[in-house]
């Protein structure tokens, strides 16, 4: 009897515990989109930094970015791979968004994938909605 | 079956010790080549340098035409909002507009006796009763709010503007109260909806934070004069305070000039020839 209700308790815990998995089993999850290289920057295919290393690590290029700028006032990156780059989010034809041109599918669509709000548009523009 | 002494034990755990220290300190000998392709971060080429910089206004050469032009190349270029419009009804639906006369503004006229309450005189000279002064921050020496901002969102940048990281302003307005001259404003409310035409150039602010006349460190780094240089037709002039040959310099040199409250001890960079 105790065995049983002993073997019953497992078997339960069991699927608890491993439930992450056998629920992504069962319900079908959708792939990250990747973010889409339009206009410009699908020609020059040179960013900042390799494509892996912007992926992970381009909110923290944008931290050391903003705080060159607004603090020492130097608004120029030359980076490891020897590009020189407009350090600006939207301004000017060598900043991010001056490349990128997409925002909706550039930023927006993996930001929201990953459920993250990053701020920066509440202050800074997208040109391409002014007008 | 091995026999391990106290003694034994400690003389290998004391060289395994060392050896985990060690480990960092090779890490970075090693990785010293990689030194020389560090990115890097510079200045424009044709930014405008200056040790100080500072503004001289010459106010026998503003008139009421001049001034508001000023005003509007100033607030249009970095769009600062105009709580006197009506919001754009379709774009900002649920935004009721402003009826309690609250204003965000980076230079403004003033009446003489408000910008100079220190240098009022019984007699003072009819002219200066009508003369529209214009007033903006100071870009003090000793700026009162960088001292006064718990972030350091307000600092004074090297060569002496004081500016602001609106990233960092957590819109405590300590330095509002601070400013002797008012320079100063909170955006109560996203300033957004208020903005008749967005100027792509420049960021807005959001709702919460505090801002100011930046002298138009954006444009200097450019190598261009600030905005309201541009539109003052020779009133003002900006210039670094630093240099002796300097066109400021000699305007000073030249002229009698006041500065705002000049007793606070702040050393306004602002400078008015009267």
């Amino acid at each position: 009897m105790s065995k049983n209700m002993i073997m019953a308790g497992l078997v339960v815990f069991v699927l608890a515990v491993l439930s992450p998995f056998w629920f992504n089993l069962i319900t079908s999850t959708q792939a990250a989109p990747k973010p889409e290289l339009l206009g410009k920057a699908a020609t020059v295919k040179k960013c900042v930094l390799d494509k892996y290393e912007m992926r992970a690590e381009h909110m923290y290029l944008l931290d050391v970015w903003r705080d060159s700028v607004v603090r020492d006032a130097d608004r120029k990156y030359t980076g490891t791979n020897g590009e020189t780059f407009n350090m600006s989010l939207s301004t000017g034809e060598n900043s991010c968004l001056g490349c990128h041109e997409d925002k909706a599918k550039f930023c927006d669509s993996c930001h929201e994938y990953a459920s993250v709000s990053p701020y920066c548009w509440e202050c800074h523009t997208n040109p391409k909605e002014i007008k | 079956m091995m026999i391990k002494s106290r003694r034994s034990f400690l003389k290998v755990a004391g060289i395994a010790a060392i050896g985990m220290g060690a480990a960092p300190v090779m890490n970075l000998a090693a990785s010293e080549p990689h030194g020389s392709a560090q990115p890097k971060t510079e200045k424009n080429e044709e930014t405008l340098h200056a040790e100080r910089w500072g503004m001289v206004i010459n106010t026998s050469k503003l008139n009421e035409e001049v001034v508001e032009a000023i005003k509007e190349a100033c607030h249009k270029s970095h769009n600062v909002p105009d709580f006197t419009i009506e919001p754009d009804a379709e774009k900002y639906s649920g935004t009721r507009p402003v009826r309690d006369g609250q204003e965000i503004k980076w230079i403004w006229d003033e009446h003489f006796h408000y910008a100079f309450p220190d240098k009022e005189d019984e007699f003072l000279a009819e002219k200066f009763h009508d003369l529209p002064f214009l007033v903006t921050c100071n870009h003090c020496k000793n700026p009162p709010c960088v001292q006064a901002c718990p972030t350091q969102a307000t600092f004074k940048r090297e060569d002496g503007i004081v500016l602001m990281d609106y990233h960092r302003c957590i819109g405590c307005r300590f330095c509002m109260a601070a400013c002797p001259y008012g320079s100063r404003n909170f955006n109560f409310r996203d300033p957004r909806p208020f903005i008749e035409e967005t100027d792509p150039d420049f960021p807005t602010r959001t709702k919460g934070v505090v801002e100011k006349c930046n002298l138009c460190a954006e444009r200097l780094a450019k190598g261009e004069q600030p905005h309201c240089v541009e539109a003052s037709e020779g009133a003002i002039v900006v210039g670094d305070l630093e240099d002796p040959e300097s066109e400021i310099r000699t305007l000073l040199a030249e002229h009698y000039t006041i500065r705002r409250k000049q007793s606070l001890g702040t050393e306004p960079s602002v400078y008015y020839i009267v």
